[in-house]
């Protein structure tokens, strides 16, 4: 079977963007890739695409061009990006297909999603007595891992604080201003111990990337990183997901944990190895959790670990390099890619003001709601 | 005093019980007792009413209505306390928790179950535990 390597990647800048539709930053980031690439639309032989509130991704083809390519609409929650290029490796992989592309695009409605409880299977009253928000979901997660770890407000206010350092240097993110930790910390609470500068905020972007096989890249004399290792996968019995009324007494493992763990098996690297990592920043404790999911280090180690700036730009193994979901918002259906693409900058050294010197292994994880984990390593 | 919904606790002569599931294939209890279709593969168990706090938050702004429905607005929403007790050997429940001080919550503390007003009417009632 071939490997499969990314020959191109595109962005539009996430943020609020008034004059433009999620759809419009979609094509911006797919022209981007191709032109990155320098290939065709007409040469491309298969894509996958995903946006959560922007409309159906396959209304790229119109924009693009109606060339009969198989186009196949991927909706993973959250997890949506990190799905289509799962389903994009698989294709090439597969021997099926040797070109194609994975775009994902969206554009959120300002402030907190508004779930209705029928929605997610849950009676009127958990909605109506105000128990229904993701909010405190990340609250509640993070109180927890808190008291068992040893983890305090200032290591979640450093977090942030690097976020926005990051994105500062970044062109693609939003936030673009540095915030201190201690403004971090002592600005208003939104759900204990989060306040509002530990929280992402729904946003708008768009994200592509160029896959293409060995011998096709070697063909049309590209290189790009290859794709090591690729997993998604769902919660087990035990998790503790958003809008959970009740939870097992029996603790189980995360989504996160279990895709972690089947991407380093397939990629045949360890945590070790990585050198520069992207990781699910819905706010500042998902960061600090998910570093111990992903297997980037033990349960309460992430204290000394920031205080000590390990995770900086220039730090042992820099976290969140483009400032991450705190600094570039969420916009669901592109945010697993923006990740991808970050590491792929990352890896060809394109990652001008926040570079990270001789990065080799890059490793990204995407979670969401209802319990989804997509992990890929890649490799320069 | 009517409770919010049908079937989610119980008066009993020792005081509220939540209403939970138990699992006819395995055992494992969840709450709230599921309803619809999904009924048939639980019996309705009536949840202790002792437990320990497992993790907990305060909602600090007025949830967006719908679907919340209580009879505050913005100016009048009082944050409340909420999260997780551990009910021993049953299941964790999702609560709201009864208390203005905060600051004092700790995981593991005890807690007990008790009835609040909610929402219009000044009648109705929902569950909630606080700190014993």
């Amino acid at each position: 079977m071939t490997d499969v390597h990314i020959v191109g990647a595109g962005i539009h800048p996430f943020g609020r963007h008034d004059d433009l539709t999620g759809l419009d930053q979609g094509v911006f980031a797919l022209r981007e890739a191709l032109a990155d690439a320098a290939i065709g639309w007409e040469d491309v032989q298969f894509a996958f695409g995903g946006s959560s509130a922007a409309g159906n991704a396959d209304a790229l083809l119109p924009r693009l061009g109606l060339t009969g390519v198989q186009f196949i609409n991927v909706a993973n929650g959250c997890a949506t990006g990190g799905s289509a290029l799962l389903a994009g490796y698989w294709a090439i992989k597969s021997g099926e297909f040797d070109l194609g592309v994975v775009v994902g695009f969206d554009k959120h409605p300002r402030g907190a999603f508004n779930p209705e409880p029928a929605a997610w299977g849950l009676p009127e009253w958990y909605g109506e007595t105000g128990l229904m928000l993701t909010t405190q979901f990340f609250g509640n997660k993070i109180a927890r891992y808190m008291g068992l770890h040893g983890i305090t407000p200032m290591t979640l206010a450093r977090v942030a604080e690097k976020a926005f350092e990051n994105g500062a240097r970044t062109p693609h993110s939003w936030r673009k201003q540095p915030v201190d930790a201690a403004t971090i910390l002592s600005a208003q609470m939104v759900s204990d111990p989060l306040t509002k500068f530990m929280f992402c905020s729904p946003a708008e972007g768009g994200a592509a990337l160029i896959l293409a096989s060995e011998r096709k890249m070697r063909a049309l004399g590209l290189a790009g990183p290859r794709i090591r290792g690729a997993a998604v996968r769902s919660r087990m019995e035990g998790s503790f997901e958003v809008f959970a009324p009740s939870l097992d007494i029996v603790r189980g493992p995360s989504p996160t944990q279990i895709a972690s763990k089947a991407a380093y098996e397939m990629a045949g690297v360890a945590p070790d190895d990585i050198d520069v990592a992207q990781i699910q920043d819905t706010e500042s404790g998902a960061e600090i959790m998910h570093m111990a999911e992903n297997g980037l280090c033990a349960d309460g180690a992430q204290e000394a670990m920031l205080r000590d700036g390990e995770t900086r730009l220039g730090g042992r193994l820099p976290i969140n390099t483009d400032g991450g979901c705190l600094a570039c918002g969420e916009p669901i259906g592109a945010s697993g890619l923006r990740q991808v693409y970050e590491n792929v900058q990352q890896l060809r050294g394109r990652a001008a003001g926040r570079q990270v010197e001789t990065a080799r292994i890059g490793y990204t994880q995407v979670y969401g709601a209802p319990g989804l984990s997509a992990v890929t390593i890649l490799e320069a | 005093m009517k409770p919010i919904a049908e079937g989610l606790f119980r008066m009993t002569e020792a005081g509220p019980r939540l209403i939970g599931g138990r699992r006819k294939r395995d055992g494992k209890i969840v709450f709230p007792l599921p309803a619809g279709a999904e009924a048939a593969q639980f019996d309705p168990v009536e949840l202790k009413d002792r437990g320990t706090l497992w993790s907990f938050t305060v909602q600090r702004f007025r949830p967006k209505s719908p679907p919340y429905a209580g009879d505050d607005d913005e100016r009048s929403f009082r944050p409340f306390a909420l999260g997780y007790v551990e009910l021993p050997g049953e299941v964790i429940v999702e609560t709201r928790i009864e208390t203005d001080d905060f600051a004092a919550l700790r995981i593991g503390q005890p807690m007990a179950l008790t009835l609040q007003p909610f929402g219009k009417g000044g009648d109705t009632v929902t569950y909630a535990f606080k700190p014993a």
